[in-house]
């Protein structure tokens, strides 16, 4: 039997639609808008200022912390100026507007397609290099890539696990990404595996992707201690914590991270970024884009530039269809939907979906029947309904003590309740006030 | 018969001894309590809202019990008259606080501001700010969801279906200050209720340059400064694009109700303006 996580999870259709569709590099636009602060953690510093020139890859913006990451131009040109811009978190935000003149890269990024296999950095080198080329989590979560191969002092790590699943229905980015750059992957994985210092890697794909774990599987054969594990297609395989169970069966205690159990986790686009930086000198600036859709004319796999507006890639994707109901920035688990399609794509942009206005609207909100599905869903062994109850009436010390904190957001109770319950909706509220509740307490 | 005698005496002899011991635990362990709490709390409206600051109408007398000086303590739902019974009963005197009025600052009606997007998520204005600006051009602006409503434990606000916007009785409103703790956008305020509940007060708190807040909303403000300028009081502010009259200072002159290019600045319960006399207009030479 294939392996998966031990609790819950649900199986929605599929819809790959833009499964097997090459990667095509996106046209240039002519001017693009990059948010200062497109990764978790402290928002960086803008470093240019209006008039000034940059070009592909200068770094325009850098990290302000620990937890905080490094922005590069994507085009070159001239900065037109720095205000506040609609982003996707429905706000405006403060951005570096470039137009774009030309396409002149920084001399020092090599942009042939020539592999290079080996790896001359240090471990400790590596680690500087991912923070430098402002790389982060590339799955959606945008977590600062060098925080996660900083192994706090008194952890050990024993294992490297890459995040190949692609649990969420529609996306392929990550897919494709494996089928046509699976060569810089593993060597990405080498490189990742020096600067964690250990001797195992596994790569985690769900077996809805025959032809990548193929790929993959003959491509590890000559790379030493990384195998490729298929995974059973259920949703959250990609959460960090349930692909750690699923894997190696190793399992995270409530408010621990994955270090804990000696694992790290990084994506399979990071670790192609992580390639890029070490072995190409190339800071993160493009990403794969999905842009995909049940009435769309061409789903497609993009590789775009950071900063380029929604409606480009919908544009080059045939269009926005008439019976759009909601235009999603990532998944149609976990993604959200954008009040505007001029915003900029960012880092963490793994996927743009349209949703036909008939399976886009929510449907009326019915009472709790008790029938207890979403508590048999939940991949970490809460009580959504409890949670959302607790959460409406600002019961906090009560959603403390059920383990609000714990949740993952993957919104399979949401998904699967019948009365159609924005259960997680009033969580995250909940998970809000508890953060900031013990945050307060610790001070 | 004996049994029965024997058990009386018994237990009769048991319930003495356990009473004398409960009394003298009693004594040393008496807690005492101010009788003065129970009088001051009797005299206040028991809304239990937390308007005063305190977790109920208790603790607020406990305070009031407690305090030496009781001239920043205030109950707002009872006002004027309770606070000074109260007082009495402590043989203070207080100075009556000015009453205070909730005040929603956005006038952003359907027709004022349009609707861009469609919002179908969880009816919870906290909810919806979490995920985004709202769904009109301005970010700033009530979304419409009603949380200040669900708040307001003396009926003293209704969602005009009309407008979209939340609308307070003024009658009922005490001042408890709920709704302003319940709106995610820091709209409703606080403010003095003025002479004959006149007041005037900047209806929107859009911090937008003038520019895209005016194309956002036709009646916001646009930082254009001829309120400031206009005012002879010095009671108008302008922050991050935003005007702001103070009323401690605002005199309720109306000058810069009139001033005021988008509308931006309501004023409340004044009688209609006399009608300009218009001039006779010249007849026309022959």
């Amino acid at each position: 039997m294939l392996k998966t996580f031990s609790l819950g999870g649900v199986h929605p259709a599929e819809n790959k639609f833009s499964a097997g569709k090459k990667i095509e590099v996106l046209p240039i636009p002519e001017q693009v808008s990059v948010p200062i602060a497109q990764h978790i953690g402290a928002p960086s510093e803008p470093v240019v200022k209006k008039g000034d020139e940059v070009k592909v890859g200068q770094l325009i913006a850098k990290s302000t912390g620990f937890v905080s990451a490094n922005i590069h131009s994507p085009v070159s040109g001239k900065v037109f100026k720095i205000d506040d811009v609609l982003d996707a978190s429905g706000y405006k935000r403060k951005a570096i507007i470039i137009k774009v003149e030309g396409d002149e890269w920084n001399e020092d990024i090599d942009r042939s397609d020539d592999l290079k296999t080996d790896i001359t950095l240090s471990g400790e080198e590596i680690v500087k290099k991912v923070g430098e080329s402002g790389i982060v989590g590339l799955g959606g979560a945008t977590f600062p890539a060098q925080v996660k191969l900083s192994v706090p002092p008194g952890k050990t790590c024993d294992v490297l696990i890459l995040n190949a699943v692609e649990c969420e229905p529609y996306l392929t980015a990550d897919h494709q990404l494996m089928m046509e750059k699976g060569e810089e992957i593993m060597i990405g994985t080498e490189i990742l595996m020096k600067a964690l210092k250990v001797t195992k890697a596994i790569i985690g794909i769900e077996n809805n992707k025959p032809d990548a774990i193929a790929h993959m599987s003959e491509l590890a054969q000559k790379h030493e201690g990384i195998t490729v594990e298929s995974l059973k297609v259920q949703y959250p395989q990609g959460g960090e914590k349930q692909l750690i169970d699923a894997c190696i069966k190793r399992q995270i205690p409530s408010g621990k991270l994955p270090i804990e159990v000696g694992a790290v986790v990084q994506n399979v686009g990071t670790t192609f970024a992580v390639y890029e930086a070490i072995q190409k000198n190339k800071p993160l600036f493009e990403r794969v884009v999905t842009v995909t859709g049940k009435s769309i004319e061409k789903p497609s796999n993009f590789m775009a530039r950071v900063g380029t507006p929604v409606s480009n890639l919908i544009e080059a994707a045939g269009g926005l269809p008439e019976d759009t109901g909601k235009v999603i920035g990532g998944g149609p688990m976990m993604g959200k939907a954008l009040s505007s399609i001029d915003v900029p794509i960012t880092k963490g942009s793994s996927g743009i979906l349209i949703m036909p206005e008939k399976i886009a609207t929510r449907k009326p909100v019915q009472n709790c029947i008790r029938c207890s599905k979403c508590v048999s869903v939940c991949p970490m062994g809460l009580s959504p309904y409890l949670l959302m109850t607790v959460s409406d009436k600002a019961v906090w010390d009560r959603a403390e003590e059920e383990k609000i904190m714990d949740c993952i957001e993957c919104g399979s109770c949401s998904y699967t309740c019948p009365s159609s319950r924005p259960l997680l909706d009033y969580i995250r509220l909940g998970k809000g006030k508890v953060g900031q509740i013990m945050r307060s307490r610790t001070k | 018969m004996n049994v029965v005698l024997i058990t009386i005496i018994s237990l009769g002899a048991l319930g003495t001894l356990a009473a004398i011991i409960l009394y003298f635990v009693a004594q040393k362990f008496k807690v005492f309590e101010d009788p003065r709490i129970d009088q001051v709390e009797e005299a206040l409206p028991a809304a239990n809202c937390g308007g005063c600051g305190f977790p109920g109408c208790r603790a607020f007398a406990e305070a009031m019990v407690k305090a030496d000086d009781i001239s920043d303590l205030n109950c707002p739902v009872g006002g004027a008259d309770t606070m000074s019974a109260a007082a009495a009963i402590l043989g203070k005197e207080v100075e009556a606080a000015a009453p205070m009025v909730a005040v929603v600052r956005c006038n952003g009606t359907c027709e004022n501001r349009p609707r861009i997007t469609n919002y179908d998520g969880a009816t919870s204005c906290t909810i919806a700010s979490s995920l985004y600006g709202g769904d009109t051009g301005c970010s700033y602006g009530c979304y419409g969801l009603g949380e200040c409503v669900d708040a307001c434990a003396f009926d003293a606000m209704y969602m005009d279906e009309k407008t979209g916007l939340p609308v307070i009785i003024e009658d009922n409103c005490v001042s408890c200050g709920a709704c302003v703790d319940a709106c995610p956008k820091n709209i409703i305020e606080l403010r003095k209720k003025g002479p004959k509940s006149r007041r005037i007060y900047v209806s929107c708190v859009n911090k937008d340059k003038g520019a895209p807040a005016k194309k956002a909303c036709s009646v916001a403000c646009i930082s254009c400064k001829k309120c400031q300028k206009a005012c002879p009081f010095e009671a108008i502010t302008i922050d991050n694009n935003l005007a702001y009259i103070d009323y401690e200072k605002c005199k309720l002159c109306r000058k810069c109700v009139t001033e005021c290019p988008t509308n931006a600045i309501h004023e409340l319960n004044f009688p209609p303006k006399k009608p300009k006399v218009e001039k006779p207009a010249p007849e026309a030479a022959e």
